[in-house]
């Protein structure tokens, strides 16, 4: 491999863990309630970007799962919150995630057909190996109440599931 | 009551009548399927009852599939003899496997 690519390949990875790498602190409750409800709220809207755009049936099929699963997870992270009287804090991980978020939703939005639907499914393969790459080893040892840890457990299940699931997708598209 | 009658009410008392099609129920709760593995016989029905509030399916790859909506259940009736294993559309990591018995 030429190493040039081995570079671009190394920025990838970092730019890929980056908005988690920033949290140097152990995240407060507070904060990793934010952090989940984020995640959630970031792969709703790249959901319907793709309701929107996709004319393929198993790639809507598939976001309209994300929608309805994420809208679920966020309204039982709601109901917690509000029994916990916790205030989600925003922090500088959900605002890397929104941010590099907002970056891959401008660069699909110019995407059509094919092109897209590749660029979506790829990137939700990609999002949600890093989301549970998160949940596992920052967000889930960090929360301190065990109803927090539970959601957060279901959380990681929802986006495992999710993760194999995209990756049938993208095999579907090849 | 007659002696027959006698015998027949016995016999449905104890529930030795033979070939009584059964309903199993099969929990859905935070992605898992529980119990995973059911032994059934032709003739069962199945019933998911599906405690998350996300749907999930049971769902059988070249085969059958089920919905189970969100706080709902959701019944297959069995109609042949085999061993299956089902997943989850939705959550592929949601395994379960029937083994039915004719």
């Amino acid at each position: 491999m030429p190493i040039r690519h081995t570079a671009a390949l190394a920025a990838m990875l970092l730019l890929g863990t980056a908005p988690f790498a920033q949290a140097a602190d152990k995240p407060t409750d507070p904060q990793i309630a934010h952090i989940a409800y984020t995640a959630g709220v970031i792969d709703v809207e790249a959901a319907k970007l793709a309701i929107e755009k996709s004319k393929n049936k198993d790639v809507v099929a598939f976001a309209n799962d994300m929608v309805r699963d994420h809208e679920a997870v966020n309204v039982q992270a709601l109901d917690l919150v509000k029994k916990l009287k916790v205030t989600p804090e925003d922090n500088a991980t959900s605002q890397a995630l929104s941010k590099a978020a907002a970056e891959e939703r401008a660069k699909l939005a110019k995407l059509e057909g094919a092109a897209f639907d590749k660029a979506y499914v790829d990137n939700e393969v990609a999002y949600h190996k890093q989301v549970n790459g998160a949940l596992e080893t920052l967000l889930i040892p960090s929360a301190s109440n065990g109803e927090l840890k539970s959601l957060l457990e279901t959380g990681l299940k929802i986006f495992q599931g999710h993760e194999q699931h995209a990756e049938h997708v993208a095999g579907m598209l090849k | 009551m007659s002696k027959r009658h006698l015998w027949i009410a016995l016999t449905l008392a104890i529930g030795i009548v033979p070939a009584q099609a059964e309903t199993i129920h099969v929990t859905i709760d935070k992605l898992v399927f529980s119990p995973a593995t059911v032994e059934a016989k032709v003739g069962d029905t199945i019933e998911w009852v599906n405690k998350d509030v996300f749907a999930h399916t049971a769902t059988v790859k070249g085969g059958w599939e089920v919905t189970i909506p969100p706080k709902k259940s959701a019944s297959l009736t069995l109609q042949k003899a085999e061993t299956v294993d089902y997943f989850c559309r939705f959550h592929p990591n949601m395994k379960g496997r029937l083994v039915v018995a004719p």
